[in-house]
């Protein structure tokens, strides 16, 4: 039974008339909007003619800017103007989540994109170091600057076998993110760009696409819980193979792709029935230790035939790092942890706001911990989860990181607004929705530009951070906190950062 | 800024400390007198079948810690002679810490599993480092380092130089910038038979240390000259790579170079040691018991200038130096960035 009232959402476009052009017919932004916020409303001109004016429903904005940015008379914005709470303790967030929850949709509340909260933000509170005086920095258009980065167990000595690796030309790869949860235009955009830059993109744990099989060079393909599309080829198709045991936007939780948005391809490619739900459960059902971790990660090598890296990832969450160690020792060439930060299609918003630990401080505490066991080199460390420019990269790297996944800037340089509603499968940008009308949005040329355009600008800022600290190769600033000081963190946040403060 | 001079008899003819004194008191602008040293190979051939340990002490012979020491060294090893290291305080350099040498060999039958008589010896040397108070200044086989806070001439002054005669000599004037000019942390730096002398200033150095913690080489003395030593002796002595390797693994060719000469080994090499490369400015002259090696970073920012006048190699910061002692030579060139020159002692 619905309430006798409705909530309305925060946001709703305001349409400057002066400018916007719909006597000259144009509706655009109402075609655009993908959420039905937009509605034209017949109205009647001086000239006695009925015109079609855009009009906000202020029932479905998001705040996604889809109308904003394709206005072509510049004649929208969005507002912000909430059921505001006056009250100090129950905020207006608090207020109107309870109303969504108990007024119109009852149960557990969806999110997509990755946590809001106020918890701190490590990166800005770490600074670099730089070069003045007693030693040179370096021009990094004068002087060669070295970015590449290899993933993979690598031996002791150079007499030993190394095992098989992933070669990075910039240590930044494209996170998991299924296909179902975004488009196939999203993947084979992701799958160009990081064939033509030289690193890597993740398929998340939805399958791997029959029509990308030929970008594998520069796939990792995911095998989840729930198994979807895994077969002896798609192990075999990829350049590296990556259990996922968790993802920090929901740690210890699985995932749920409705059987409405398991349409013919996806179905395909994830090898399950046309309109079946695809549940990933919360933990493999093969996997309750890490005994078993052990096994599957060989049973993949040995399906593989040992010629790719096997990568585990892994929430990051209070244990971290005797986690990390147990996946070392079970085996693993990489593990991934992901941060609270991390993004992702569906999410319940209790568990992503308030499940895991920074990606900052896992690392550093996992970094730390395979270096004090001496088994570091056996593995490559992977970060994620909340980097959002290139700063973080390198802060990331310096704090013991060999590279990084990134998700949601992907899904930014496709245009998205992080409105937070991707398990809609309305997304106006076409990336997180498989309504090929929505999907036709994304040319996929564009969006390979945009992709090789990000992974270029990230690449060229590391290299200006790496002059002005004098390093000219980037393995010099893996785990070198030495270049990193701390600024208003308490002892222990730079104990764990392993960093000194600003000043010292 | 520092300066440094390295003077290598390839034929093993023994000359005294005062060539050396000379070679670096004109490079006195590269110093600020906060620290001197000095290497020299071959001064102790009486002893030459144990460990010579230079050991300095903070404060006077009183000091508690020297017992403490002593009787550490004398647990775990054979102590064939100790004795202190004669000091003649002048007038610059009045008062310094205490230094003493023993010439000892561990007990072998304490050697765990897989460890050398080497290992041994580098364990027993970050255990005493690690005591507060006292530093191990070098611990080679018939050589020794003397160094402190002065300018080299009054080091080698306060240590009578001239007084030692050796076939491999190194000389280093510092300019301390981001560590404090004490007198453990003046070079030569040295471990087993290796020592460094350098110039420069590491960039790496936290990613150095950390890995070198892994390998039980703790980084104590506060200087950037310490990795690179630690660091030469992991690669040589304890991974067995040659000379030429451990240099490319310090100062490796870029990758380009090495994808275009498709040259597996060297990109195993950086695939493996990525963390053992120095970064930064830095030029060096690392001694070793039958040779030396010279090596600049790779983009060449620091001096270097080698030359060679009959069996006798030297190197040098600076051309002066060469020119002092030998104003006639047969060959001069400076090495480029990255490129190892490396001088074999005849056996």
């Amino acid at each position: 039974m619905k309430t006798n009232w409705t909530i309305r959402p925060p946001f709703h476009p305001e349409f400057n008339l002066e400018r916007c052009d719909y006597k000259g017919g144009c509706n655009i932004c109402s075609h655009e909007c993908s959420w039905g916020e937009i509605s034209l409303k017949p109205v009647k001109g001086d000239d006695q003619k009925i015109y079609h004016m855009p009009w906000a429903n202020w029932e479905a904005c998001g705040a996604c800017q889809r109308c904003v940015k394709s206005c072509p008379q510049k004649a929208i914005h969005i507002v912000n103007k909430p059921m505001y709470s006056g009250h100090g303790y129950w905020t207006t967030e608090m207020v109107s989540n309870l109303w969504r929850q108990a007024g119109n949709e009852g149960g557990v509340l969806l999110v997509g994109n990755g946590a809001t909260g106020p918890q701190r933000r490590y990166f800005d509170h770490i600074m670099f170091d730089a070069c003045q005086v007693t030693n040179p920095s370096i021009d990094p258009l004068r002087e060669p600057m070295e970015i590449r980065t290899y993933l993979g167990s690598k031996p002791e000595r150079l007499n030993e076998e190394i095992g098989p690796q992933l070669k990075l030309e910039v240590p930044i790869m494209f996170g998991a993110m299924s296909f179902g949860a975004v488009s196939l235009k999203v993947h084979e955009s992701e799958a160009i760009a990081t064939k033509e830059i030289g690193t890597f993109w993740n398929t998340g744990e939805g399958g791997f696409h029959k029509s990308l099989r030929e970008y594998g060079n520069n796939t990792i393909v995911q095998v989840a819980s729930g198994r979807f599309g895994v077969s002896e080829d798609y192990l075999k198709a990829a350049a590296a193979v990556e259990i996922k045991i968790g993802q920090g936007a929901k740690p210890g939780i699985g995932g749920h792709l409705p059987g409405e948005k398991v349409s013919g391809q996806i179905s395909e490619t994830r090898m399950i029935p046309v309109g079946s739900d695809a549940l990933s459960p919360a933990p493999h059902h093969d996997i309750y230790s890490i005994e078993d971790l052990r096994q599957l990660i060989f049973a993949i090598k040995e399906a593989t035939d040992y010629k790719v890296p096997v990568s585990v990832k892994i929430a990051a969450v209070h244990n971290v790092a005797p986690i990390a160690s147990g996946i070392a020792r079970a085996g693993a060439d990489i593990i991934t942890i992901d941060g609270f930060r991390g993004g992702t299609g569906a999410t319940p918003l209790q568990i992503r706001q308030n499940t895991g630990i920074p990606i900052e401080l896992a690392i550093a505490a996992a970094d730390q911990r395979l270096r004090e066991e001496g088994i570091r080199s056996k593995v490559s460390l992977v970060a994620s989860g909340g980097i959002q420019c290139s700063s973080d990269v390198l802060k990331t790297i310096c704090l013991g990181a060999d590279a990084v996944y990134v998700g949601t800037p992907v899904l930014l340089a496709f245009g998205c607004g992080v409105c937070q509603r991707c398990f809609t499968g309305k997304c106006a940008y076409g990336i997180t929705t498989n309504n090929p009308a929505l999907v036709d949005r994304i040319n996929v040329e564009q969006g390979t530009q945009a992709l090789k355009n990000l992974l270029h600008a990230w690449g060229e800022e590391i290299k200006e951070l790496m002059g002005s600290m004098g390093i000219s190769t980037i393995e010099s600033l893996r785990g070198n906190r030495d270049r990193l000081r701390g600024i208003n963190l308490s002892d222990t946040e730079l104990r764990i950062l392993g960093i000194k403060h600003a000043g010292e | 800024m520092c300066g440094i001079v390295g003077i290598i008899n390839q034929n093993k003819q023994l000359i005294d400390g005062s060539f050396i004194r000379e070679a670096i008191r004109i490079q006195r602008d590269r110093g600020n007198g906060l620290g001197g040293g000095f290497a020299a190979y071959g001064i102790y051939p009486e002893h030459k079948d144990n460990y010579a340990f230079h050991i300095m002490y903070d404060g006077d012979r009183h000091n508690p810690l020297i017992s403490q020491v002593e009787e550490y060294l004398d647990l775990h090893t054979k102590i064939f002679h100790k004795e202190e290291i004669p000091v003649y305080p002048t007038k610059v350099i009045s008062n310094g810490p205490y230094f003493k040498r023993y010439f000892l060999f561990p007990h072998e039958d304490e050697l765990s599993k897989d460890q050398t008589v080497d290992d041994r010896i580098v364990e027993i040397v970050m255990n005493v480092n690690r005591m507060k108070g006292a530093f191990v200044v070098s611990s080679g086989k018939n050589m020794g380092a003397f160094k402190g806070v002065g300018f080299p001439e009054d080091i080698a002054d306060y240590f009578r130089i001239e007084n030692y005669t050796a076939y491999m000599w190194t000389a280093h004037n510092r300019f301390p910038t981001n560590t404090p000019g004490w007198w453990g942390g003046a070079h030569p730096f040295s471990l087993l038979d290796k020592s460094v002398v350098h110039n420069g200033e590491i960039t790496s150095y936290g990613t150095n240390k950390r890995w070198l913690e892994m390998y039980n080489y703790f980084c104590t003395l506060q200087t950037d000259t310490e990795p690179i030593t630690y660091i030469f002796d992991k690669l040589t002595r304890k991974d067995n790579l040659s000379i030429e390797d451990a240099c490319f693994v310090m100062a490796p060719s870029l990758w380009k170079e090495i994808d275009r000469k498709n040259d597996i080994k060297k990109q195993k090499l950086r695939q493996i040691y990525g963390p053992a490369v120095v970064n930064g400015p830095f030029g060096i002259v690392l001694t070793y018991e039958n040779g030396a090696v010279i090596l600049n970073d790779r983009n060449k920012l620091r001096p270097v200038v080698c030359a060679r006048v009959g069996k006798r190699f030297y190197a040098s910061s600076e051309e002066c130096s060469i020119r002092l002692l030998s104003p006639n030579v047969d060959e001069i060139w400076s090495p480029k960035g990255g490129e190892p020159v490396i001088v074999e002692l005849e056996r």
